[in-house]
């Protein structure tokens, strides 16, 4: 069992006025910045089911817009996010579909490098992205984490796991996927800490990856 | 530390084993909270009180920022109830009853319009119950002009006490419904108080049970899905409960109940309620007419 700590119960400091619908909101933003990894021109959010019917009301979408610029769940910029995201082109859509969690989001990057990320907002603060544009991914921003798109082909992971154990990272969690045979395959790696640009350098020489992403665990 | 109250304190699982242990090594139940989530976040108890002490401070700004907005809330439902409260109170200032009663009710819808209106607070142990536990400690700490220390000090008792909930039952309306926010917000502040009066372990304790014993069966039934009604008046009416446990348990009263069977019931009864009134906003307050009428209203706000 997760251990609970007085500090989950008293705190955290947070943007109002509610942890699943607002501060949820910020740390989904916060987490599927990090996964896209550059500055975005123009997002799409899609909103479902209780996100979308009482959003408006929690600041869900200011939540998610002060998530995407950076904004931790304590900031009070938040409440107008609106204005300081002008250079971004932001649409939202709501949507009911009950297959998705009650409070499910679809952020899409459009762009250079478009990309599609799903999560949901579980309660409590706590947060999962559930995929990366086709990809299955199980991500709460608990670890540091090394995610990587490339072409699948014999002895990647130990490639990358070499290069990580050089520098005595425990790795805590490893998951990959691939559309098909050959094509392109994504990984995602949890660690014990952050690795360090050296060790990205090294890891993004690897030939044919295609997109490295190196971030820090959410703050708590 | 020896090694062996190490492995007691990471295993104790309820009040009655912890009243004991703490009697046993003369302590505090604060200091017993403070020794396991020292052991368990591997930080020093002089890093947790720096911790603590930046939530008291986000707790008091939240309390003043409350006081002073001229702001209603998004949905316009809520906010400036905590002036009409002050003023009230600042008028009769004088009168002894609405010296420690005003300011508890002023202080607590304070925080929690300052939630409704996305300000910073802390959470405690939800956002929909932010106002209450700040609200009881600090009115009573500026009346009875307590130490900054004491306050810290009872906020570890109401933390410890909520954890020690939570790893029963999930804090939160859409699992329990309101008597696992509101209630145990309560809980823990009617704990915290009794600490900040001096008041021994069992006092505590007891002061918790009393408070949780008289919430059970609360219910979770936003309008609109909405923190707001009846959750910013409930944490005034939350906050004078917690008052009024801890009361009864510093004059001596005991709980008949123990505070552990409080909790089983707490979430047999959480298991039992509808899914309606757990934070679906498909049942009791949530669909009267009115109710019905202020969602539509909501919801034709749309976004951007």
């Amino acid at each position: 069992m997760k251990y609970i700590s007085i500090f989950d119960i008293v705190g955290p400091t947070m943007i109002g006025p509610s942890s699943s619908h607002t501060a949820g909101a910020v740390r989904l933003g916060l987490l599927a910045r990090k996964i896209y990894g550059e500055k975005p021109e123009s997002i799409k959010f899609t909103i479902y089911n209780s996100f979308a019917k009482t959003g408006k009301g929690h600041g869900t979408d200011k939540g998610l817009i002060g998530g995407i610029l950076g904004f931790n769940v304590d900031d009070s910029r938040i409440k107008n996010a609106y204005e300081y995201a002008q250079e971004i082109n932001i649409e939202f859509k709501t949507a009911n579909n009950t297959n998705k969690h009650p409070n499910a989001v679809d952020i899409e990057f459009s762009g250079n490098t478009p990309m599609l990320i799903s999560g949901n907002s579980l309660g409590a603060g706590e947060i999962q992205i559930t995929s990366v544009n086709s990809y299955k991914v199980d991500l709460r921003g608990d670890f540091p984490t090394l995610l990587l798109i490339y072409k699948d082909q014999p002895g990647m992971i130990w490639k990358v796991t070499k290069i990580i154990q050089e520098k005595n990272i425990n790795i805590a969690s490893l998951n990959c996927e691939r559309v098909e045979k050959g094509e392109e395959a994504f990984m995602s790696i949890c660690l014990d800490s952050l690795l360090p640009a050296e060790t990205i350098d090294k890891i993004s020489e690897i030939s044919e990856i295609y997109i490295v992403r190196n971030f820090d665990a959410l703050e708590k | 530390m020896h090694l062996k109250s190490e492995k007691i304190m990471k295993n104790i699982g309820s009040f009655q084993e912890l009243e004991k242990i703490a009697d046993k090594e003369n302590k505090k139940l604060y200091e017993v909270f403070q020794e396991i989530e020292s052991l368990k976040l591997e930080k020093s108890t002089d890093q947790l009180r720096d911790l603590m002490e930046d939530h008291l401070k986000d707790m008091e700004k939240s309390i003043k920022r409350g006081l002073e907005s001229p702001h209603l809330s998004i949905s316009g439902m809520s906010g400036m109830d905590s002036k009409k409260l002050s003023d009230r109170y600042e008028k009769n200032k004088s009168t002894p009853f609405n010296k420690l009663f005003g300011k508890i009710l002023s202080y607590s819808i304070a925080v929690s319009e300052e939630n409704q209106r996305m300000g910073k607070i802390v959470a405690c142990p939800t956002a929909g119950s932010c106002g209450i536990v700040p609200a009881v400690i600090i009115a009573y700490s500026e009346e009875f002009n307590l130490s900054q220390e004491k306050l810290i000090n009872s906020l570890f008792t109401a933390g410890g006490i909520g954890k020690f909930a939570a790893q029963e039952v999930p804090l939160s309306g859409a699992m329990a419904g309101c008597q696992a926010e509101c209630g145990v917000a309560s809980t823990m502040a009617a704990g915290a108080l009794v600490e900040l009066m001096d008041g021994s372990n069992s006092m505590v304790i007891n002061a918790a049970a009393l408070a949780l014993k008289n919430s059970l069966g609360l219910v979770c039934d936003p309008v609109a899905g909405l923190v707001e009604v009846p959750c910013i008046k409930r944490n005034g009416f939350y906050a004078i409960h917690a008052a009024t446990a801890a009361e009864m348990a510093l004059a001596g009263i005991k709980s008949i109940i123990p505070m552990d069977e409080i909790i089983e019931s707490m979430k047999q009864i959480g298991n039992l309620m509808p899914q309606s009134l757990k934070e679906s906003s498909e049942g009791g307050l949530a669909i009267t007419p009115t109710a019905c009428k202020i969602t539509k209203n909501i919801q034709k706000l749309g976004f951007n």
